[in-house]
């Protein structure tokens, strides 16, 4: 009892991240099944068929690569629009600033179903051809909001003396944005172009209202679960799980040392802590 | 650092103003800062110094009123296009660039040659040599502190202003850092104009200190000039302690004014009394008042100025010894004493005799009322500090 009381957060913790992996590791666990039948839900046998010929079933690749494809383009063009309105929410004072910034957050708070639906409705009147453009154009849409939200409040935190002490180090204003402003705000801008890119890539509902005949990494899945998924499916997660996490580590390990370098000044501060004289 | 042929030219700001809506931070500033000097600008929080400062590096645009150095007019001049670098009271270094970076900013900005070896030179100045490739964050206060010198100083401004930079310190590096940035004044002869709202560091450090009151210059001079002789009843008292009794104006004998203050009958000499109405607050500082027992009243010299009291608290600071005394009409005076008699003080209770050269005394316009400047804190801190002292209950 006593050793119970004294672990429990411990065990908690385990159960929880237990919780939450078990689904990815059915994932990949099952990327090296060998399905006895059409669908792939219980471990028959090992093979690494699915591994080595990745692009096997028809479709599987061309559809990763066309979400690959719109994910790039849209977090690029979207990261590019969303920084700039952030910029001009934050420095400049104009009519319509705080409709914007209430606009701004209309995207992420509307039911996706509802957005995609009168996309679908806006193109169709426009006679607009669904295909990738549209796709495109929706996911740019609400990764604004995301990259607007995250800029702008990067910009906001910034010491506003930090610009000031570039004016008066002679840096014109093209200068300051250059070596100071934009440096501080990159990894805000990073950070919401990989937000964005993994919801572009992540999408269902709102590219299926408006993809066509386009068909998505999760429009792929989505029609083949109803004939059974194949295995090369898993594999393809698989790697975009193992990506992210890749991801995800760097980022972690460039902060920590980072951190590690601020929180322990002292060994390197003290000896020449005070003027020697 | 300054090659010999750099002209240093004077700063002038003329009838400088800001307002911020209907508040006016900074009024009618007119005043000349010689070139090459130490000059502080003293004043309370909130009084408009940071706001004179930034008008001078050009961040923020003044109401009305010019700038100049020399005759060059620079008030239309953008902040990067002035010859004036500020330290900021935050340091404000670029957390992203390391030291060396830093420091080299503002000549990369202006495309210099050889910015390696002017970095090299400037670091070696600051003893931040070895500290070139980290990052501020790595730093210590004092070191942070002294790469905004660095910063600021390698463009060779004409002007280098320094808002508080040693606030943030704490009280033993604030000293060492006070006589760190006087040696690298007086080694690059740039102008330094310094703010801060410490007394003490305004007047060890500059040669030239003005005393700034809600947006105004009260006083300015040389320090031992301003504190021997304040002219306002709010230099008096921001800069160290005064008594200060108010009085009438009754007459004039030889080169002194007389006053007469609660049937005492007070010279001050004419050159030194700044009120012209016959209103006049007689001002002394506590260490130039002699105590003595009142039965020694016949050793005072003749024409010195004199009252009587009863000696309500003795702290005995080391140094001096503090009295507080109460005069016949309830006011509550201070001495200081150099602790070299030997044999008694007077203790609590006695009647004594001040006294004190009228070549000590000032007269004051008491238009702010007797409290104007006073510390109320800084005032309150010394006593109980004093009082642990002599009490021996402290440390
Ligand atoms: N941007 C601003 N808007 C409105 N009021 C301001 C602004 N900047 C300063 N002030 C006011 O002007 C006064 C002087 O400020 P400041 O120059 O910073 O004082 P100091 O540096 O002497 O402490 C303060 O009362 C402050 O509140
Ligand atoms: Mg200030």
């Amino acid at each position: 009892m006593r050793w119970l009381r004294r672990n429990l957060v411990g065990i908690v913790a385990i159960a929880v991240l237990v919780y939450l992996f078990i689904p990815i590791a059915v994932i990949m666990v099952l990327s090296f099944n060998k399905p006895a039948g059409k669908y792939n839900l219980k471990f028959d046998e090992f093979s690494l068929e699915a591994w080595a010929n990745l692009c096997g079933v028809p479709g599987v690749c061309s559809s990763f690569v066309t979400s690959i494809q719109i994910g790039i383009v849209s977090t690029i063009v979207a990261t590019l629009l969303g920084t700039m309105i952030a910029f001009a929410l934050v420095r400049y004072r104009f009519r319509g600033r705080s409709t914007t910034n209430l606009l701004i957050f209309l995207p992420m708070a509307t039911p996706e179903v509802v957005m995609g639906a009168s996309l679908l409705a806006l193109f169709l009147n426009l006679r607009f051809p669904l295909g990738q453009i549209t796709v495109i154009i929706a996911h740019i849409m609400f990764i604004i909001s995301f990259v607007v939200v995250t800029v702008k409040a990067r910009l906001q935190g910034m010491d506003p003396r930090l610009e000031e002490a570039a004016r008066d180090l002679y840096a014109n204003p093209r200068a300051v944005f250059r070596y100071v402003t934009f440096p501080l705000v990159l990894p805000g801008i990073l950070g919401a172009a990989l937000l964005g890119f993994s919801l572009s890539f992540d999408d269902f509902i709102i590219s299926f209202f408006n993809a066509g005949t386009l068909v998505t990494f999760p429009i792929y899945i989505w029609g083949a679960a109803q004939r059974g998924i194949p295995v090369q499916v898993n594999a393809l997660a698989t790697i975009v799980f193992l990506v992210a996490l890749v991801i995800v580590l760097t980022a972690q390990y460039v902060n920590h040392r980072k951190r590690r370098a601020l929180d322990n000044p002292t060994p390197i501060a003290a000896d020449a802590a005070l003027p020697r004289s | 650092m300054v090659d010999g042929t750099r002209q240093v030219e004077d700063l002038h700001l003329r009838s400088l103003t800001k307002s911020f809506g209907d508040f006016v931070a900074v009024d009618d500033l007119t005043l000349t800062i010689p070139a090459g000097s130490f000059f502080a600008l003293l004043g309370a929080s909130g009084c408009g110094k940071t706001t004179t400062l930034r008008m001078v590096a050009g961040l923020e645009d003044p109401t009305q009123g010019s700038i100049m150095i020399g005759d060059r007019d620079i008030t239309a001049l953008r902040a990067f296009e002035r010859p004036v670098n500020t330290v900021f009271q935050s340091y404000a270094l670029f957390p992203h660039l390391d030291i060396y970076e830093n420091v080299a900013f503002g000549l990369r900005r202006r495309g210099v040659k050889d910015v390696r070896g002017q970095v090299e030179r400037m670091l070696e100045l600051v003893e931040l040599g070895p500290m070139a490739r980290r990052k501020p964050a790595q730093l210590s206060g004092g070191q942070q502190q002294r790469v905004a010198v660095a910063r600021a100083l390698i463009n060779q401004p004409d002007v280098l202003l320094l808002d508080e930079p040693l606030g943030a310190l704490d009280l033993k590096l604030r000293r060492q850092m006070q006589i760190e940035l006087k040696r690298i004044q007086v080694d690059v002869g740039t102008t330094f104009v310094h703010v801060t709202h410490d007394q003490e560091e305004a007047m060890t450090m500059a040669d030239t200190v003005a005393v700034m009151n809600a947006g105004r210059i009260e006083q300015m001079g040389h320090p031992a000039e301003i504190y021997e002789t304040p002219r306002t009843v709010f230099v008096a008292n921001f800069l160290g302690q005064s008594n200060l009794i108010a009085g009438r104006r009754t007459g004039v004998s030889g080169d002194h004014t007389l006053v007469e203050a609660h049937g005492l009958t007070l010279a001050v000499p004419s050159n030194r009394c700044f009120s012209l109405g016959t209103e006049i607050t007689v001002g002394v500082r506590p260490e130039k008042i002699t105590i003595l027992d009142a039965v020694d009243a016949g050793r005072i010299p003749e024409g010195h100025n004199r009252l009587e009291g009863r000696v309500t608290d003795v702290s005995y600071t080391g140094v001096s010894t503090q009295y507080l005394v109460d005069a016949p009409w309830g006011q509550e005076l201070i001495v200081f004493e150099q602790n070299v008699i030997v044999g008694d003080r007077c203790e609590v209770g006695d009647p004594v005799v001040l006294h004190w050269s009228p070549s000590h005394t000032f007269g004051l316009h008491p238009a702010q009322g007797g409290t104007a400047g006073v510390d109320p804190e800084a005032a309150e801190g010394a006593r109980t500090a004093a009082h642990l002292l002599a009490d021996g209950t402290g440390v």
